[in-house]
């Protein structure tokens, strides 16, 4: 029977296929689906801020919430489920703008999701779907058995990548 | 010793942030009855230090949809508040001022707005106020911003701050009582920790 097994912020999972991984309400979070078609597995980290290295103060805790160090124990954890890191693709959401005030803390949103960009680039993973920026909250599914990704909002149409 | 992270705050800093909660939850029952033109009371507040997914569930879930209101804080405090509006209070008050319902959050009028988004400077008024008037301080704060979203991803905003500094955040839980019915009111405040540890000392209360 296939689970569905929620992601929580500043956390992430890996499941087989058929289960589904879920995260709720993206705001200025990135979500971060890898997949491996071939050994249907399914990797979500939900992650809150950009480097590791950039933080303001040193960087200790739960090293999940930053982009770099949560993709890179994604991807550890998915080897250790039998992927392999060189099919390894994609799809990302999230990174809004909540409130709309320009300052640093306010367009985290679009640093986050470039600091995911360069950190999947350095491992070569290709974006292969992308549902990023705006103003909105998105809630991200990523089936394993499909390697489909699945965005609901408050007010749109749920949408397939 | 410096505040580094909230959970190092005591009982006794709970103690001093649920006064200030008091009083600012009573000057904004207050300002509400004047823009309401209705009787209006408030119990006690309770403020509690929450992780940030207890925050979430506190407030009906991660997709349940609220409005949120951010107001930043400059001056000798700096940081930000968050505060929520749910569905029920919004249309509660609506109601008494246009007498008509909110029937969906996400499709109110430029009219419920902006009225919204009064209310929300009123109450964050309100608490700073309190915080001013107790401690001698200035504080300035910035014209509310507003959205209307999934509470998950608004609450996301503060969490984000807080991030740098531990993962809870302070929630102070507010039920006011308008006309006789109970309304919930939930602020978030997130102080930098510098000026957390200026507001005891200005207070008397050692870290």
């Amino acid at each position: 029977m296939a689970n569905t097994v929620t992601v929580g912020i500043a956390d992430l999972n890996v499941v087989k296929s058929p289960d589904t991984l879920i995260t709720y309400a993206l705001g200025s979070c990135v979500g971060i689906c890898l997949y491996d078609d071939a050994a249907k597995v399914a990797g979500l980290a939900h992650i809150m801020l950009p480097l590791s290295t950039e933080a303001k103060q040193s960087a200790g805790g739960n090293m999940r919430r930053y982009a770099d160090t949560g993709i890179a124990e994604l991807i550890q954890k998915m080897g250790a489920k039998g992927a392999n890191t060189a099919r390894l693709t994609a799809k990302i959401a999230g990174g809004a703008q909540m409130f709309s005030v320009n300052s640093a803390v306010f367009n985290i949103g679009e640093r986050n999701v470039a600091a995911v960009k360069k950190v999947l680039s350095s491992y070569r993973i290709r974006i292969v779907a992308e549902e990023t920026g705006s103003n909105y909250g998105r809630t991200q599914l990523f089936h394993a058995d499909t390697g489909i990704m699945e965005i609901r909002a408050a007010t749109k149409q749920t949408k397939m990548y | 010793m410096a505040i580094e992270n909230i959970e190092q705050l005591q009982d006794v800093h709970l103690d001093v942030l649920k006064e200030i909660g008091n009083i600012g939850s009573g000057n904004a029952a207050g300002a509400l009855a004047e823009l309401l033109q209705c009787s209006t009371d408030i119990t006690v507040p309770d403020v509690k230090m929450l992780d940030f997914g207890d925050a979430v569930n506190f407030l009906g879930g991660p997709e349940n949809v609220a409005i949120g209101m951010l107001i930043g804080l400059s001056g000798d405090i700096t940081g930000m508040m968050l505060y929520i509006i749910q569905h029920s209070f919004a249309s509660k008050m609506t109601k008494t001022v246009f007498g008509s319902d909110i029937e969906e959050l996400m499709n109110m009028n430029d009219m419920e707005k902006s009225f919204i988004a009064e209310v929300g400077n009123i109450m964050g008024g309100s608490y700073i106020n309190a915080i001013a008037s107790l401690t001698g301080m200035t504080i300035d704060i910035s014209v509310p911003v507003m959205t209307v979203d999934m509470v998950g991803a608004i609450l996301s905003v503060p969490a984000v701050e807080f991030a740098q500094v531990g993962d809870k955040v302070l929630f102070i839980d507010d039920s006011f009582i308008i006309d006789g019915g109970e309304i919930k009111s939930n602020m978030i405040l997130v102080p930098e920790m510098q000026s957390l540890e200026t507001l005891f000392t200005r207070l008397g209360v050692s870290i």
